[in-house]
């Protein structure tokens, strides 16, 4: 019978061979990834940790990116009873405060890759079909056990195919792309489905398919994945890892899907998520001229290398508005470090803009650029959800660094197309 | 019993504030700011008994179990539907907080039916009209009837280890 991506990988992981949509099978991960809720995670299975121990101390990765450096005592203590676990269970994965969010370090550490199955205690570990990979989100407690027996049960997907044709226009972007796509399917349209992109993909980079599988749960999707081409293979080979680390899983060509759409990057345009919900999307031309006072750069969506280039082009020689605060948070160290040596760095500060270290920082509304009310702000995050910036009467608008960059000097929402074309 | 109605997409940032997320993970700090920028009614007036009925994709966004802990804790006998995000609904089968998802009741209600709710069964009732659901997958029933999914690991390890 031929399969898809979700049926064939969850095959492979279940050694079960009938697989077919809804049956449910138990698998043990690769990798599972845990952050700052690692705390609240084996609190709860403290006891069981001290007479079983954990299945694996190379599965877990864990990184602490959410709320660092400490925002309050509370967090500094979970900080510390992570870095305790970690040392008594000796494991070989952890990430402290400074090196990044934990989806860009699962990628950019190479612990991510094609055929691999990966879960994780965060809605955005779907991010890893960028590179070929099967990884899904789970909650706190699903972690917990994960931890202790190793295992768990998926119910294998339905499918859905995207292909996607031609080519993207000059200050249109990945982001664009995916929030067009979401616009259209809506935040529930894929809900419990296993998204494949196809077509011309070639075009794309790992950052940009990064951008497009990190939204995918925003369309209610359990994972989201592009196939591995030349692209996946030359970045593997780029972060020292080579083809015969990975075995990698492709659909079959007459696989089953359940719904099928067709999207012409060329006829995409900028694109904006409107409050409250990341469906809201409109061309960015539709309410060009709307007032601004914080624009952000950064998260698992949009914070890596390419996307401070592009902001740095926009930015350079210029100053932000007067009106607004630019916050912008490079995703990892690496990248962090990279783009100092590019002169970036120098580049975005010159104009005006914060540099925050390395993690979420103000994506989820604990610290770092929390909003007041009546607020808006344009952010390149995945989420505009009412109170998601910690204020439940600001206004969130999520677009492209370039949509951000250009709006943060001119201190209203912009399309960039005005100035790169 | 009180009906508390929402709409589509209720989200878990709705459900609870991301902010406290690294501050509160116990039921009791949990449910003061259970549905806090949703209805600020509700964790005031939330009894033992009540039910949650909304529209499509109840719970999406974060990966957050808080709301799930803090609506089992306060007493919710159910959520019913019209569909649930995937994250929200493996999470209240890991704490035992029971979900249904019936699109034709939620459709259906009128917002002052009286409703019955038999779990055994299966079934829905609005004023005389039966509307039944779906059992779950054995494989799920069985984390259930263990009292959630850290028990039902217990147990295994229990087994496991002897
Ligand atoms: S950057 Fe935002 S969306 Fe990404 S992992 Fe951090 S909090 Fe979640």
């Amino acid at each position: 019978m031929e399969m898809t991506f979700a049926e064939k990988i969850l095959a492979k992981y279940s050694d079960e061979k009938n697989i077919v949509p809804n049956k449910i099978v138990n698998v043990t991960p690769d990798h599972l990834l845990t952050h700052d809720n690692t705390a609240a995670i084996i609190q709860k299975i403290q006891n069981e940790l001290d007479k079983y121990g954990i299945y694996s101390n190379k599965m877990p990765i864990i990184v602490l990116d959410h709320v660092i450096p400490a925002a309050t005592e509370k967090t500094a203590l979970n900080h510390k009873k992570i870095r305790e676990f970690v040392k008594e269970f000796k494991i070989k994965n952890f990430f402290d405060v400074g090196f990044g969010i934990c989806h860009q370090i699962v990628i950019e550490k190479g612990f991510a890759l094609p055929g691999k199955l990966i879960l994780g205690s965060d809605s955005h570990t779907c991010s890893y079909g960028a590179v070929g990979t099967f990884s899904t989100g789970i909650d706190r407690t699903e972690a917990a056990s994960l931890l202790l027996s190793g295992e768990t049960w998926l119910k294998v997907p339905n499918s859905i195919k995207i292909n996607l044709k031609n080519k993207l226009q000059k200050g249109v972007y990945a982001k664009d792309t995916i929030l067009k796509i979401i616009g259209d399917i809506s935040a529930s349209g894929a809900n419990y489905c296993s998204i494949e992109f196809h077509g011309d993909v070639n075009e794309l980079t790992i950052d940009d398919r990064f951008t497009i599988t990190n939204m995918g749960v925003e369309m209610g999707a359990k994972n989201s994945v592009f196939l591995v081409d030349d692209v996946t293979i030359g970045y593997l080979n780029s972060i020292g890892i080579s083809k015969s680390n990975y075995d990698i899983t492709y659909a079959d060509k007459q696989a089953l899907y359940i719904k099928e759409f067709d999207y012409d990057l060329s006829h995409i345009e900028p694109m904006i998520a409107c409050p409250h919900s990341v469906d809201n999307v409109k061309p960015v031309d539709e309410i060009e001229g709307l007032e601004i006072q914080q624009c952000f750069i950064g998260t698992c969506t949009n914070g890596r290398i390419s996307d401070l280039k592009i902001a740095a082009e926009i930015l350079n020689g210029k100053k932000i508005s007067k009106n607004v605060r630019l916050i912008i948070l490079p995703a990892s160290i690496d990248i962090y470090e990279n783009a100092l040596n590019l002169g970036i760095i120098k580049t975005l500060v010159k104009s005006g803009a914060i540099i925050l270290p390395p993690g979420c920082g103000p994506c989820l509304g604990a610290h770092q650029g929390v909003l007041a009310p009546g607020e808006k702000c344009i952010s390149t995050a995945n989420r505009n959800f009412k109170g998601r910036m910690g204020c439940k009467d600001a206004e969130i608008y999520l677009a492209s660094p370039a949509t951000v960059a250009i709006s943060a000097i001119k201190g209203k929402i912009t399309n960039p197309k005005e100035v790169l074309l | 019993m009180k009906i508390w109605r929402y709409g589509d997409n209720v989200n878990t940032d709705m459900l609870f504030p991301g902010k406290y997320t690294y501050s509160c993970s116990t039921a009791d700090e949990i449910i003061p700011h259970l549905l806090e920028d949703l209805d600020s009614s509700f964790s005031k007036d939330v009894k033992k008994g009540d039910i949650i009925i909304a529209g499509k994709n109840f719970g999406c966004g974060s990966s957050r179990e808080q709301p799930v802990i803090g609506l089992k804790a306060v007493g919710i006998k159910a959520i019913i539907a019209e569909s649930f995000a995937r994250i929200f609904y493996r999470a209240s089968i890991n704490q035992g907080l029971v979900l249904i998802e019936s699109p034709d009741f939620v459709k259906a209600f009128s917002g002052n039916d009286s409703i019955e709710l038999n779990l055994i069964k299966g079934i829905i009732k609005i004023n005389k009209k039966n509307f039944s659901f779906p059992k779950l997958p054995k494989e799920i029933t069985e984390i259930q009837n263990s009292g959630g999914l850290l028990e039902y690991t217990r147990i295994k390890l229990k087994k496991k280890n002897k």
